[in-house]
C-alpha cells in the first residue's frame, strides 16, 4: 500500500524522536528541502541547473553529431526541423554544440568549486580561528589577490601558464578564492567565541579537531552559498576568456568561444552568437536563483526547520 | 582540591591594558561547592575561565593555580581536561547547532579515547533525566532546560571530579531553574563532585554552595560562609546591599543603596 | 474602580501568529482593566506576557493577528483606530520601555537629542524649551550631571544610566500609560533597585498607569499594586501584589515554591508539576 507507506515515511521524517543518527540526518535534509521547495524562485534555479546536468549526461543520446566536424555545404543555416537552432560558420549544428558545451560549462564550474571551496575554507577558518599573526599574514595574502580585477588577473595567469581550458580554470580558481577566505574568516571569528567552542576546548579538543569538526562545517554553508551565487560570474569569466581566445581552443564547443567566433555574423546570421549567449544567460541565472534559495536553507543562523 | 593564589588577569596591551582580576586568592575543599558572586564586570566569569584555561592567547594570566595537586601550566594537561569540566550560561550557545545530542555527548569521550562510548552516552542521558528519545535530536528540537541538561551530561561524560558552573541557570525560567539546580545538587551528592558556581543571584548561590566569595571590580571583597549570608551579617556593606537588593523591591532600601552614577 | 479611573480596558484579547508550522496562539482571550496603578504581568517565557503589552500598542509585528471584543483607551478603540490616531496615542499617551536600552537608543545620536526629539514630536515646543525640559527630565531620573549626559552617546553610558535615559525619554511627553517590558532584567540588582525607585516615584507622582511585565515574582510582588499571572496565553490568577505569596492557583504557588531563597533554605527545591488543565481553563476574570 503506497499511501500508508508514504505516510510512514513522512512520519519517520517528521518524528520528534529520531532513533538513529541516520534518521536525524535524513530529517534535517528533509526539513531543509521543505523550506527550499516552498520557494518557487529557488525551484526554478534548481530546475535550470538540474536541466543542465541532465543535458550534459544525456549529450550522446540527444544529439546527432559531435558538433566538432565541419559540414561546409550547410554553413550558416537558419532554424529548421533538421537544425533546431541553425548552424554556424562551419556548418556545425548549434544545438549539438550547445548540448556538448554544457559538459564544458559543468566541468569549469565543478573544477573551480573543487579548488576554491577547500582553499578558501582552509585559509579563512585558520585565519579567523587562530587570530593574531596567522590571521594577519593570511589576510594580507588574501588582500593581494583581492586587489586585482578578476578577469585581468586571470588574463595574466593564462598568459603565463599558456592558453587552454585547464589553465583558464586554474586561473579563474586562483583569482576567485580570496572572497571565500574572507567570508570563512568572518564566520570563524563569530564562531570562535561561541560557548560550544569553549566547551570543546574544556573537553580537551585539539585546535585541529575544533577547526575540522566545529568551525569548518559551520563556515562551509556560507561559502557554498556564495559559490553558487558566484557561479554566474565564473561562467562569464570562463566565457570571457574563451571569447578572448585564451580559454577553450577551437573546435571545442565552449559557449564563450562560440560567441567569439560567431560575432562577425551578428548582423546577418544573428543566431550564431546569440544562441550561446542565451545559454550562458540562462545557466548563470539558474545558478543565481539556486544560490538565493540555498542561502535561505543553509543559513546557520536559521533555527529550527 | 582547588587553590588559587594571587591571580591577576589583564586584557589588552600597554596603555589600554585593563585588569579584569586583581590579587584573587581562594581555595575550595574536595567535595565542596564554592560560589563566586558579583555583578556584571566584577570579573567572576573571567576568573572561572582562567581556571579552565580558556584565556590562553586572550589575556595575560599570572599567579598560582593548583588543581587536584597539579600546578597548572599554560597548557593544561590531558588529565586536567578529563577531571575538570564546565557548564556554560547560555543553553542556546553552548551546544553545536548542527550536532545531534549523541554527537555532542560522545565528543569528550572520543577525545579522551574512552571505551564504550555509546554506553557512556546513554548513562549520561539517564543521569540527567533525559530518556533515550533525546539521543538523536538536534539542539533546536529541545527546550532550554533540556539543553542545559545535555550540557550537564556532556560535562559528566569524562567522569570529572570538578565542574565549573558559569551562571548555569540564569537564562532559564524559574521552574526550569529549580529542576536544573536539583539535578546539580543530586549529582554532587552522588558523585562527590566539587563545584565552583559563578552567579549574580545570591539565592541560587546560597542554595547551592557552602562558602562564597563576593567580587567587585576585579577584586574579592570578602569570602564567607553561606550561613553568614542567611543571618544577614556579612562584613562588607556591598554584600549587604546585594543581599537587600536581591530580596525584591523596597523603596527605603533603594535610598539606602547609594551606588548611582557608577562608572 | 470608578470608570473614570480606567485608563485602559481590555476585553477578550487574543494574539496569534502565522508560522510555517501553523497558527500559534500567544495570547488567548484575556481581559483586564488598567487604572492609575502599577499592574504587574508575570509569567514564564512563552506565557504571552510580552505580546499582551505589544498588542496594546499594535507592535506585535508582521504575521500577527490581534483580536479583542474591546481594547479601549480613553474612548479610543485601539483596534480599529486609523494610523494617524494611533501615532498620536503611541509615545505621547502610551509609551513603552524595553528590556535593553542598548537596542532602543539610536547609537549615532546624542542621548539628549533623542529625548528632545521625543518631546518635539508630540508638542509644539521650540528647541530651547525642549532642551530645558530634557535637562530637567534627566535630573528627575536622578542623573546628577544632566549637561554631561545630554551630550553623551548611548555607548558612553552604563546599562543603568541607559535605562534611566529611556525612562526620561518615555516620560517626557507625560503619557497616561507606561508599558515596561522587563525594564530591569538586563541590570545588576543594585542598579535595578534604583531604576525601579525612579519609575515608582514618577508613576505615583504623575498618577500614571504602569504595566510592568516581568518574569520575576518577588520583584512584581514587592513593586506592583496588582498582579496578573499568565500561563500559556491566559490569565490564571489576578490578585493584590501583597497577597501574591498567598496565591490560590497551583501554578502561582508552584512558581513561588520553586524559587531558591537565601533566608529559607531547602535541600531540594519544589518542582512545578504542570497540569494540562491550566492551559485550557478559562482566563481568570478581572475582579
Amino acid at each position: 500500500m503506497p499511501a500508508t507507506e508514504s505516510q510512514g515515511l513522512r512520519a519517520w521524517l517528521m518524528s520528534d524522536a529520531p532513533a538513529s543518527a541516520w534518521q536525524a540526518r535524513a530529517q534535517r535534509i528533509y526539513l531543509s528541502w521543505r523550506v527550499f521547495a516552498r520557494n518557487p524562485i529557488a525551484m526554478t534555479g534548481l530546475f535550470i541547473v538540474g536541466g543542465l546536468i541532465v543535458m550534459a549526461i544525456l549529450a550522446p543520446w540527444i544529439t546527432h553529431s559531435s558538433g566538432l566536424d565541419p559540414v561546409l555545404d550547410e554553413r550558416l543555416q537558419p532554424w529548421s526541423a533538421q537544425h533546431w537552432l541553425g548552424t554556424d560558420e562551419l556548418g556545425r549544428d548549434i544545438y549539438d554544440r550547445i548540448v556538448w558545451g554544457s559538459r564544458i560549462t559543468l566541468y569549469i564550474v565543478a573544477l573551480v568549486g573543487i579548488i576554491v571551496v577547500p582553499l578558501g575554507l582552509l585559509i579563512g577558518t585558520l585565519a579567523g580561528y587562530m587570530g593574531g599573526v596567522v590571521d594577519n599574514v593570511l589576510m594580507r595574502i588574501t588582500d593581494i589577490f583581492l586587489a586585482f580585477p578578476r578577469l585581468i588577473l586571470a588574463l595574466a595567469f593564462v598568459a603565463t601558464l599558456g592558453r587552454g581550458l585547464e589553465n583558464a580554470i586554474l586561473a579563474i580558481a586562483l583569482t576567485t578564492w580570496s572572497p571565500y577566505a574572507r567570508i570563512a574568516r568572518a564566520e570563524a571569528l563569530t564562531i570562535r567565541n561561541s560557548e560550544f567552542i569553549l566547551a570543546a576546548r574544556v573537553a580537551g579538543a585539539s585546535t585541529l579537531g575544533i577547526l575540522l569538526r566545529h568551525v569548518v562545517p559551520l563556515c562551509a554553508s556560507s561559502v557554498i552559498v556564495r559559490l553558487t551565487l558566484d557561479m554566474a560570474g565564473i561562467i562569464l569569466t570562463a566565457a570571457g576568456l574563451g571569447f578572448l581566445g585564451l580559454g577553450a581552443q577551437p573546435p571545442t564547443p565552449e559557449w564563450g568561444a562560440m560567441i567569439s567566433s560567431g560575432r562577425q555574423f551578428l548582423l546577418d546570421q544573428w543566431w550564431v552568437p546569440t544562441v550561446p549567449g542565451i545559454a550562458i544567460f540562462i545557466v548563470s541565472l539558474g545558478f543565481n536563483l539556486l544560490g538565493d534559495g540555498l542561502r535561505d536553507v543553509l543559513d546557520p543562523k536559521r533555527e529550527g526547520g | 582540591m582547588i587553590r588559587v593564589d594571587n591571580l591577576n588577569i589583564h586584557f589588552g596591551q600597554g596603555a589600554r591594558a585593563f585588569a579584569a582580576a586583581r590579587d584573587i586568592s581562594f581555595f575550595v575543599e574536595s567535595g565542596e561547592s564554592f560560589g563566586l558572586v558579583g555583578e556584571s564586570g566584577s570579573g567572576k566569569t573571567t576568573v572561572l575561565r582562567a581556571l579552565a584555561g580558556l584565556l590562553d592567547g586572550v589575556a595575560r594570566v599570572s599567579g598560582d593555580m593548583v588543581v587536584a595537586g597539579e600546578r597548572l601550566e599554560r597548557r593544561r594537561s590531558k588529565s586536567f581536561r578529563r577531571q575538570v569540566q564546565m557548564v556554560f550560561q547560555d543553553p542556546y550557545g553552548s551546544l553545536h547547532p548542527r550536532h545531534t545530542v549523541d554527537q555532542i555527548l560522545s565528543e569528550p569521550a572520543r577525545i579522551h579515547r574512552m571505551d564504550d562510548i555509546q554506553g557512556r552516552v546513554l548513562t549520561a542521558l539517564e543521569e540527567v533525566g533525559l530518556d533515550r528519545s533525546f539521543r538523536f535530536r538536534f539542539p533546536h528540537q529541545i527546550s532550554g532546560g533540556q539543553r542545559q541538561r545535555v550540557a550537564v551530561a556532556r560535562a559528566l561524560i569524562t567522569q570529572p571530579r570538578i565542574i565549573l558552573l558559569d551562571e548555569p541557570t540564569s537564562a532559564l525560567d524559574v521552574s526550569v531553574q529549580a529542576e536544573v539546580l536539583n539535578l546539580l545538587v543530586r549529582l554532587r551528592r552522588e558523585r562527590g563532585l566539587t563545584y565552583i558556581l559563578v552567579s549574580h543571584n545570591l539565592a541560587v548561590v546560597s542554595h547551592m554552595c557552602n562558602r562564597l566569595a563576593v567580587m567587585q571590580q576585579g577584586r574579592i571583597l570578602e569570602t564567607l560562609e553561606v550561613a553568614r549570608l542567611r543571618d544577614g551579617t556579612p562584613d562588607q556593606a556591598y554584600t549587604r546591599a546585594l543581599l537587600l537588593a536581591s530580596q525584591g523591591y523596597d523603596r527605603a532600601a533603594a535610598d539606602s543603596v547609594d551606588l548611582l552614577d557608577r562608572p | 474602580m470608578a470608570s473614570s479611573d480606567r485608563l485602559l480596558q481590555v476585553h477578550n484579547l487574543s494574539v496569534s501568529f502565522d508560522t510555517p508550522r501553523g497558527e500559534v496562539n500567544a495570547v488567548r482571550g484575556i481581559s483586564f482593566d488598567l487604572g492609575r496603578e502599577k499592574l504587574g504581568i508575570v509569567g514564564e517565557s512563552g506565557s504571552g506576557k510580552s505580546q499582551t503589552g505589544r498588542a496594546i500598542l499594535g507592535l506585535t509585528g508582521p504575521g500577527s493577528r490581534v483580536t479583542a471584543d474591546r481594547l479601549e483607551f480613553d474612548g479610543i478603540n485601539l483596534l480599529n483606530a486609523d494610523q494617524a490616531t494611533l501615532r498620536r496615542v503611541r509615545g505621547a499617551r502610551i509609551s513603552m520601555i524595553m528590556q535593553d536600552p542598548k537596542f532602543s537608543l539610536n547609537p549615532v545620536m546624542s542621548v539628549g537629542r533623542q529625548i528632545e526629539e521625543a518631546y518635539l514630536v508630540h508638542t509644539r515646543a521650540n528647541r530651547r524649551e525642549a532642551r530645558e525640559r530634557t535637562l530637567s527630565m534627566l535630573a528627575s531620573v536622578q542623573i546628577r550631571n544632566p549637561e554631561r549626559v545630554y551630550d553623551a552617546y548611548p555607548h558612553e553610558v552604563s546599562g543603568g544610566m541607559g535605562q534611566r535615559v529611556m525612562i526620561a525619554m518615555m516620560m517626557i511627553p507625560e503619557p497616561d500609560i507606561i508599558i515596561a517590558d522587563e525594564p530591569t532584567s538586563a541590570l545588576d540588582v543594585t542598579v535595578q533597585l534604583q531604576v525601579l525607585a525612579i519609575l515608582d516615584d514618577m508613576v505615583s507622582r504623575r498618577g500614571m498607569g504602569l504595566m510592568f511585565i516581568s518574569h520575576d515574582l518577588n520583584l512584581v510582588a514587592s513593586f506592583c499594586d496588582r498582579v496578573l499571572v499568565m500561563y500559556a496565553g491566559r490569565v490564571v490568577e489576578v490578585c493584590e501584589a501583597s497577597q501574591l505569596h498567598h496565591a490560590q492557583h497551583p501554578y502561582t504557588r508552584g512558581l513561588i515554591g520553586c524559587l531558591p531563597s537565601v533566608s529559607h533554605p531547602h535541600e531540594v527545591l519544589a518542582v512545578l508539576d504542570r497540569d494540562p488543565e491550566w492551559a485550557t481553563a478559562p482566563s481568570a476574570a478581572d475582579p
